[in-house]
């Protein structure tokens, strides 16, 4: 069995500071990091794998750099990376980006061997779009099953697999056939730690690294700006909220004290909340 | 099947990687090992790049380190409660085309040394503890067992370069850990700020940078250091005490850096910024009397783990540096030699190390950490009050007659320390200065 | 936008170059709003975007669409009446067996049909796990721009769509358009946009719309749906008032003074997203980015630092009055009333002074 996982690599969301006077992004020394929601998608790639036997190659689009991440992939165990990497690719909106990794993943099947399943992460924590995976499916026609809770079995004789999804009230049970493009619900399973040997291999390992050509794109007009409808025409800071908050004065006061005050100044300033409260808790 | 090198490295801060990329650049197999997530993840942010040893490692680092600002102006502060008394020292002559001291953030500047030692072709394994030293039947050191699962690596020699705690060399039995008042611990904060604002609060201009060393009432009579310095979109502050300091006056070193930063002369510094990051490490700071044996039998130890480093100068990274390459030379001879990696060979990177600067620095300095120790209320209480109190004295303009202030002031010194006491001080510091 | 720029330049040159549309896209006209109808009830968020829709309409002088598919007698058309009383002028059913339960492969099949045949020049969904699913394959089978998660809708001076979405984990927002290509479409979560006002009465046009979709061509089968047990769902995101508790609590031990409280208002409670990370609450419970959007009269943090992920998703609360031990905390720049002192001493006095209050013999309330 092929299962590819498309990965991204992405500044750690968590570290990123905004210039107070330009708006732009300070950049500077913000560490990137495998798309946290990816590694659900790549952790439950490997168990498929070592229950059915094959390969997990990860796939990911980005600058160069983003072979640290590839590389990070394979010291959790996956078996092959390539990277797509081109400066026609600069820009790419959700469109581009699912346009040039279908290509990417063609050439995937052409050369190692065709993918059953791929696996995208269910969103990412920069574009936070959750369009990429669907994107891929329908450009490359595979069956789409996202926010999968778990993959209840995959058969590889009958092509099936079926699996269950988080949909809004409840869970769908879903079966249909392979290729499929899964993409996983956060918390359904733990990455694992390779071991000393899949470090070591992947510290040897060559990262697959193919430009726009080498995965057989031809229509540059479909990459990177020109490819994307959308634009991005104003950056901005969230406004402030023009004053602070009121501070209950706590000097020399009991707990008790306090609650009584902050409780004034609530029904104070809300009264409907004291009405509402007073409904909901003597059951009116 | 069992991997076998010719060196690894424990460790990839300054030390570890002088010494993995030294050995990967004179062809030995080398492995790497680092427990943080990446190189210098581990690491305190923010410190001071003493460009000269780094050059006799790789010459054109310039090109393509990650480098903040280099250090134009050096200011060195006493602080009382509610002033500061300043020397500073700043020249045009730092503006050199070959800076001497870059401020870097070492998260960056690691990665970016790794990333060097492995283009060399050392072999880098992050997110890997070492967690123990595998010994042969002689007590030989010939692996590493670490805490990913499949066994053992071995290696002709192990290379020590595992920081300040070094629990690997402690727990082997290498070495004892050092004591609580070898060690200072530090605390450590970024806050950013945008670089305009930098420059404007600290006149400087481009990649020019300060370095602020404060001392006195800012550790509250423990022996310690205020330090900030400047990023180029950012500000290092922290401050450090001997950790036996912290345990005998209860003080913790988080409150101090909060005092510290709500200090008049300091607070206005770092107004509006917003702080990142929080890191806390050790500093050894025993000095020459606390290095403990530098080799043994398959094993050598650089860096913070030799508790090389010079508390005096605040210089810890160039020692570490110039360690690591020392011993990957040694080790590099005696690899070209065909030698086994014995005690006896071994002895070299000792005999290296103590023909460099490492050891003569350390030898100048080396009754400083006593010294420091002992009179520690005297040093950064009492004296930065009476500098403090004269300085007010003269400067302040209000009708007394100017004998009158000096008399104040002298008589000042005498009730605080007395003549005996002053001259002592004196007397000491300048032997351990010596 | 995956790699939207960073810099407001980077976009603002390509923006400014905008051309006049391409003339096969200038029959493209109306707002459509997509209705979701899951098993006979329809998700609030699309009432939500309804009357958003109707704002953006109103701006362009068009009309408002509801779009609803589902099953036969599945309740397309009341929900199609329903959607006239939030403000539609049109609502468009596609009615047809295989659109019983939501699939991918049926419901995008439909929607692209749909939108090739009348033609709309924006179409707005809800950014849940249908919507999301849903509005991906469509716009790229449409080959058209897409806007996820935004938190506000606008129309430009020259009537295109002006969608704005935080962006770098919510420390920034931007602005994206989707230039020469209809129709603009974006999704937006549930609880951003205020519910409107409900007109009962109020009347509409429904169009039916055919399908030609036989269940023997539809390659995924839904085998079994299982609904989520109503008493463990938490109702975090219409809750009223909610009590939630972060880091400062410091044990999952404390984190019971955050649900004694909230039982005691009759509330909700929810958390940060490192207590949902150390297990201490699971992961529903969680406010935030990556978490719920919650619209609540009150909201009761403690212990809760309020960065930026999890300010973006309690912006919508009436009253946010926080608890916490650091007068610096960011969460009293947002706040609107605050106490610093320690929440694990301070919660349960509070529980029990509001006990005391709310209690049907409280000497207060008949005072009051
Ligand atoms: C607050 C502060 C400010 C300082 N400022 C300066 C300054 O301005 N200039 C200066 O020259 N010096 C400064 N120093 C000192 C300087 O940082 C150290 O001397 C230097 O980092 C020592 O390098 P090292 O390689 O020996 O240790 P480290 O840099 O501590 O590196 C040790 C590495 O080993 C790894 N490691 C440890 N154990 C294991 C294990 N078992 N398995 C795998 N990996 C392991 C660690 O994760 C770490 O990356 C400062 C120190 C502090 C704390
Ligand atoms: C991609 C991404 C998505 C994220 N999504 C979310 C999200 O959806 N929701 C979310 O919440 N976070 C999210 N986060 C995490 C977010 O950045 C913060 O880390 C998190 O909100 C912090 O939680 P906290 O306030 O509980 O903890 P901390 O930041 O640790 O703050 C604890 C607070 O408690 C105070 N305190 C300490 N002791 C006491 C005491 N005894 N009494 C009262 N107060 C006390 C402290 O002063 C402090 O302000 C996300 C992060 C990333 C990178
Ligand atoms: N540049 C990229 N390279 C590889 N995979 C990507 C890239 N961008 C997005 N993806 C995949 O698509 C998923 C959804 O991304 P998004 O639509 O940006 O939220 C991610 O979790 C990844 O698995």
């Amino acid at each position: 069995m092929h299962i590819v996982v498309c990965i991204k690599q992405v500044p750690d969301s968590a570290q990123i500071r905004v210039h107070p006077v330009t708006n732009t992004i300070m950049r500077q020394g913000v560490p990137t990091i495998i798309n946290p929601y990816d590694l659900f998608s790549l952790e439950e790639a490997m168990r498929w794998r070592d229950k059915l036997g094959g390969e997990v190659t990860v796939l990911s689009m980005g600058p160069p750099s983003a072979a640290d991440s590839l590389r990070k992939a394979l010291t959790y165990g996956a078996d092959r990376a390539v990277l797509l990497t081109d400066r026609f690719f600069a820009g790419s909106d959700t469109l581009a980006t699912s346009y040039a990794l279908s290509a990417a993943l063609a050439k995937i099947g052409e050369t190692f061997g065709a993918p059953d399943i791929v696996f995208t992460g269910k969103q990412t924590i920069d574009g936070d779009t959750a369009q990429v995976g669907p994107g891929i499916a329908k450009r490359l026609d595979l069956k789409q099953l996202t926010y999968v809770s778990r993959i209840v079995d995959v058969d590889l004789t009958s092509r099936s697999i079926v699996a269950e999804r988080r949909a809004e009230g409840g869970v769908q049970v879903l079966m249909t056939q392979l290729p499929a493009l899964v993409t996983m619900l956060e918390g359904t399973n733990e990455i694992r730690r390779g071991s000393l040997d899949d470090a070591l291999r992947a510290a040897r390992a060559d990262v697959v690294v193919w430009s726009a050509a080498d995965a057989g794109i031809s229509d540059l007009q479909k990459c990177g700006l020109r490819g994307s409808p959308t634009v991005v025409k104003r950056v901005f800071a969230p406004p402030p909220r023009s004053e602070k908050a009121e501070l209950v004065e706590t000097h020399g006061r009991t707990p008790a004290e306090n609650a009584e005050a902050l409780i004034d100044m609530i029904f104070a300033r809300a009264p409907g909340v004291e009405a509402d409260l007073v409904k909901s808790v003597s059951g009116f | 099947m069992i991997e076998r090198f010719d060196a690894i490295v424990i460790g990839a801060g300054m030390a570890g990687n002088a010494a993995a990329f030294t050995l990967a650049s004179r062809g030995l197999s080398v492995l790497q090992l680092e427990r943080g997530e990446y190189p210098g993840a581990k690491n305190v942010q923010g410190a001071i790049l003493y460009a000269n040893m780094l050059e006799k490692i790789i010459p054109d680092f310039r090109e393509d380190a990650p480098l903040e600002r280099h250090v134009v102006e050096q200011r060195f502060w006493f602080m009382t409660e509610r002033a500061h008394t300043g020397m500073q020292y700043r020249s045009e002559e730092f503006n050199e085309e070959r800076p001497n001291r870059y401020t870097i953030i070492r998260s960056q500047f690691d990665r970016w040394f790794s990333k060097k030692a492995q283009e060399k072709g050392a072999i880098l394994l992050t997110e890997t503890t070492a967690l123990e030293l595998v010994q042969d039947a002689y007590g030989k050191v010939i692996g590493v067992r670490t805490d990913r699962a499949g066994g053992t690596i071995m290696a002709d020699v192990v290379v020590l370069a595992e920081g300040v705690n070094g629990l690997l060399g402690t727990r082997a039995g290498l070495r004892k850990t050092p004591k609580a008042d070898q060690v200072a611990l530090a605390v450590k904060e970024m806050h950013f700020l945008a670089p305009e604002i930098i420059e404007q609060r600290f006149n400087i201009q481009g990649d020019e940078g300060v370095v602020i060393e404060a001392a006195g009432a800012v550790s509250e009579g423990m022996a310690g250091m205020g330090f900030l310095y400047t990023n180029k979109e950012s500000v290092s502050i922290g401050i450090g005490c001997i950790v036996s300091d912290f345990a005998e006056t209860g003080t913790s070193p988080y409150q101090l850096l909060e005092k510290f930063k709500k200090h008049p002369s300091i607070r206005p510094l770092l107004e509006g910024s917003e702080v990142k990051e929080y890191a806390a490490h050790l500093i050894p700071e025993g000095g020459f009397k606390a290095v403990p044996k530098l080799f043994g039998n398959g094993w050598v130890v650089v860096g913070d783990a030799a508790q090389l480093n010079n508390a005096v100068h605040r210089e810890g990274s160039n020692l570490a540096m110039t360690s690591g390459r020392l011993a990957a030379e040694a080790i590099f001879q005696i690899k070209s030699r065909r030698e086994p990696m014995t005690a006896d060979n071994l002895s070299l990177y000792e005999k290296m190390i103590n023909d460099s600067f490492v050891m003569k620095d350390l030898k100048k300095y080396k009754d400083m950490p006593a010294l420091l120790h002992t009179q520690s209320q005297n040093l950064f209480l009492t004296y930065p009050q009476l500098v403090s109190t004269a300085m007010e004295n003269f400067l302040r303009v209000d009708g007394t007659p100017k004998v009158d202030k000096e008399k104040a002031t002298v008589s000042a010194l005498k009730a605080k320390r007395g003549w005996t006491g002053l001259v002592g001080d004196a007397v000491r510091v300048a032997r351990a200065w010596r | 936008m995956s790699n939207a720029p960073a810099s407001p330049q980077a976009g603002g040159g390509r923006a400014s170059m905008k051309k006049e549309l391409p003339e096969r896209f200038k029959a493209y006209r109306h707002v459509w709003v997509f209705v979701e109808l899951e098993r006979g009830h329809v998700h609030s968020v699309s009432w939500e975007l309804m009357g958003e829709g109707r704002k953006l309409a109103d701006k362009l002088g068009v009309e408002l669409a509801a779009v609803v598919m589902g099953g036969e007698d599945a309740g397309v058309r009341e929900a199609a009446r329903e959607s006239f009383a939030y403000g539609a002028d049109v609502a468009y059913i596609v009615e047809n067996p295989v659109l019983a339960d939501y699939r991918n492969e049926t419901y995008s099949k439909a929607l692209t049909d749909l939108v090739n045949t009348h033609k709309p020049e924006i179409l707005l969904l809800g950014a849940t796990t249908l919507g999301r699913d849903l509005a991906g394959s469509v716009a790229t089978t449409l080959l058209t721009g897409l806007t996820a998660d935004c938190t506000e809708l606008d129309v430009d001076v020259d009537k295109s769509l002006a969608a704005t979405r935080p962006t770098f984990g919510g420390s920034l927002l931007c602005t994206i358009y989707t230039l020469n290509f209809r129709p603009q479409m974006a999704t937006v979560r549930p609880r951003v946009m205020q519910m409107p006002p409900r007109l009962d009465g109020r009347d509409g046009r429904i169009v039916s719309f055919g399908v030609d979709l036989r269940e023997e061509d539809i390659i995924t089968k839904l085998l079994r749906f299982v609904p989520d047990r109503d008493s463990n769902k938490s109702n975090l995101a219409y809750a009223d008032i909610v009590v939630s508790g972060g880091m400062g609590l410091q044990s999952a031990e404390n984190y019971q003074l955050v649900r004694q409280l909230a039982s005691t208002l009759g509330a909700e409670y929810g958390c940060s997203r490192p207590l949902v990370q150390k297990g201490w609450v699971p992961a529903e419970r969680q406010i935030g980015q990556t978490g719920k959007t919650i619209r609540p009269k009150l909201y009761i943090a403690a212990g809760i630092s309020g960065a930026i992920q999890h300010r973006v998703g309690v912006d919508g609360a009436d009253m946010i009055v926080a608890i916490n031990t650091d007068r610096n905390a960011p969460i009293f720049d947002f706040a609107h009333l605050g106490i610093v002192t320690d929440a694990v001493r301070f919660l349960p006095a509070l529980t029990e002074a509001f006990r005391k209050r709310l209690s049907p013999h409280s000497k207060d309330r008949l005072a009051g």
